[in-house]
């Protein structure tokens, strides 16, 4: 085990390298004057362009101004924001909880309806309740979720006014942010009824964003159940007379979540690597949003401290969801 | 033809790729035949019937039968006119990616070593990003538009393909077939693409017909972003920016393009699990 989590840990070092190049790359690779990128200012004097040049390094060698790049993400410096003045690391970290809080969510949304809506399609196979869930599935899975996400507020928040269109909070709570996550911050120290508003704001959310993750999750969990129920040693436990709930329930789902939680893995990487989309529809202060504004913004330091953020957060992620298998799946690490 | 009849039979019994295949085709008819079957021309503005409703609606008119946008264009017309522009967009997206990856993915499986070591970091690189970010960036540093989008999405697909093939060439090139050519005295070349590749085929039809719907969705993703297709083009991402102020007041400009957008990837899905099940047994999992 121990060889397995080396060699996986020491793959990572070219994607790291490979990760930076292109991170590092990326605003050198933009048109124009990477000076006038980077600091954001027009009509500077010939003498401001040179101090600024030699501020960024860009009079250097190239392969000196990568290590120093290095150097200061080692050291937790992921430049300045020319927007905010603020220090990128500093606003990621402001903002990533209001991701992890909406991607949890979603996923805990997509497991709970997507596994047992998987197990029952997979035991009941052809049954109109297999044929409807997987349409369904499909259907979701085909989703425009930008649009999708519009018809919410259309029918919930505009027609119904069930739910609120945008945001996290209302703005008349007001109270001081300890963790982050809305939902517990509000329980704690939030004023009546801050607790509900903070839940109404991430119903909508979290739908449109749970809905592709649940389509994939329950197609998968079907699939690897029907893989597994046609395996010899579940018609053994049958034929020896186990109940049926005993068989589905232990003997087959045991193995059959195995490529499942695989997949929760690396769906759960990619969205807590910025749901750009369901962020921008609802206004929710996530780093998914803080990419996009920025782009709009051509605040391209924090474009380049975002893009490698969350390569990492991805990077990390699959190294979890890799060893992770590796524990549950012997086959794997003895390979 | 008796492979074809084989194909055909397992492909049939998919009732729901039938009639993915079905509404394909007819978008497809749709796309080919756009300037001749829409109503109005999609940037002709009608300055007198702005957002209009659709016809079967209170204040609704015959000649727009889906009702008309902000500054008066026809719905039924742009929403036509968006077909070429998504299939177009898919065609060219997955014909980059596919042909781009194949062969990367073909010199990663064949040769091994350092080549494959090589190609397949990079793939590694470009999987670690969320690929609309990366679209995104990409946009970023190409700058807003049509074209660029395609290059963008392509090249966030391709790892897909590399991989694909780089595990399918694998598994066929130690077969005795490819051995029985290479004593014969077949080049690399000769092996790699004409041996080895065409029966590698099955499961990259497959990753096309997925990478297709995924072309689509993207590229109106990056529409709606405002970093795709630049208004007025009739895109439907952008056609859906475009309308997202009017959500509250005319349902129709955001309910339409997004349908369609909904329709067509849906029946690409449909075709791709039913091409799934009739062309490789080992990956039938519905």
């Amino acid at each position: 085990m121990f060889r397995y989590i080396a060699s996986r840990v020491l793959l990572l070092i070219p994607t790291f390298i490979g990760i930076s190049f292109v991170a590092f790359m990326f605003i050198r690779l933009l048109p124009g004057d990477p000076v006038i990128a980077l600091a954001g200012e027009r009509g500077m004097t010939p003498e401001r362009h040179q101090m600024l040049l030699e501020q960024f390094g860009f009079n250097r060698p190239i392969w000196e101004q990568y290590f120093s790049f290095l150097w200061n993400i080692f050291h937790g410096d992921f430049g300045t924001s020319i927007a905010s003045k603020r220090a990128v690391l500093a606003d990621f970290l402001t903002l990533f909880p209001a991701t992890l809080e909406l991607s949890l969510c979603a996923m805990l949304f997509a497991v709970i309806i997507g596994i047992p809506a998987g197990i029952f399609a997979a035991v009941k196979r052809g049954s109109i309740f297999d044929q409807l869930s997987m349409g369904i599935a499909l259907v979701g899975y085909s989703m425009p979720i930008f649009w999708w996400g519009i018809l919410l507020i259309i029918l919930f928040a505009g027609i119904l006014h069930w739910t609120p269109v945008s945001g996290r909070m209302d703005l008349i709570y007001f109270f001081k942010p300890t963790t982050g996550f809305m939902l517990i911050d509000s329980l704690i120290s939030g004023p009546k009824g801050a607790f509900k508003s903070a839940f109404s704001h991430l119903i909508l959310p979290t739908i449109v964003l749970g809905t592709i993750p649940l389509a994939v999750i329950a197609r998968q969990t079907r699939s690897a159940m029907l893989e597994v129920l046609g395996e010899d040693y579940v018609r053994t436990a049958r034929a020896k007379g186990l109940a049926p709930k005993r068989v589905i329930g232990i003997h087959a789902l045991r193995n059959a979540m195995i490529p499942v939680i695989t997949t929760i893995g690396l769906q759960m990487g990619l969205l807590m690597a910025g749901a750009i989309l369901t962020e921008t529809i609802f206004s929710w202060p996530g780093i998914g949003k803080w990419m996009i504004d920025a782009i709009a913004k051509r605040d391209y330091v924090v474009v380049q401290g975002g893009l490698m953020l969350v390569a990492l957060i991805v990077m990390t992620v699959n190294l979890i969801v890799d060893l992770l298998y590796a524990v549950v799946n012997p086959r794997i690490r003895v390979k | 033809m008796g492979r074809f009849a084989e194909f055909w039979f397992y492909f049939s019994v998919n009732k729901g790729a039938v009639i993915g295949l079905v509404t394909l085709i007819f978008l497809v008819l749709v796309a080919i035949l756009g300037p001749f079957i829409a109503p109005h021309a999609p940037y002709e503005q009608y300055r007198e019937a702005l957002l209009t409703p659709p016809a079967w609606q209170e204040g609704g008119n015959t000649s727009f039968l889906l009702g008309t946008d902000a500054v008066g264009r026809d719905l039924l017309s742009r929403l036509i006119y968006g077909a070429r522009f998504s299939l177009f967009i898919g065609l060219i997206v997955v014909a980059i990616s596919m042909v781009t990856g194949v062969i990367l993915g073909v010199l990663a499986g064949y040769f091994r070593g350092w080549v494959d070591a090589l190609i397949m970091r990079i793939m590694d690189i470009i999987l670690a990003f969320p690929p609309l970010l990366l679209a995104l960036v990409l946009v970023a540093i190409l700058g807003p538009g049509l074209f660029n989008a395609m290059i963008a999405i392509a090249l966030v697909l391709q790892p897909h393909f590399a991989r694909l093939t780089r595990a399918a060439v694998m598994s066929e090139k130690n077969r005795e077939y490819v051995i029985a050519a290479k004593l014969a005295g077949a080049g690399h070349i000769r092996l790699m693409f004409k041996t080895i590749l065409p029966n590698c085929l099955a499961p990259l039809i497959v990753q096309g017909t997925l990478s297709f719907s995924n072309a689509i969705l993207e590229a109106a993703a990056l529409g709606f972003l405002g970093m795709g297709a630049q208004p007025p083009t009739p895109e439907w991402g952008t056609m859906l920016a475009e309308a997202r102020e009017f959500i509250l007041r005319a349902w129709w400009v955001v309910t339409f393009p997004g349908l369609a957008i909904l329709v067509t990837v849906l029946a690409i899905n449909l075709v791709g699990d039913g091409l799934r099940d009739a062309l490789d047994p080992k990956l039938k999992r519905s």
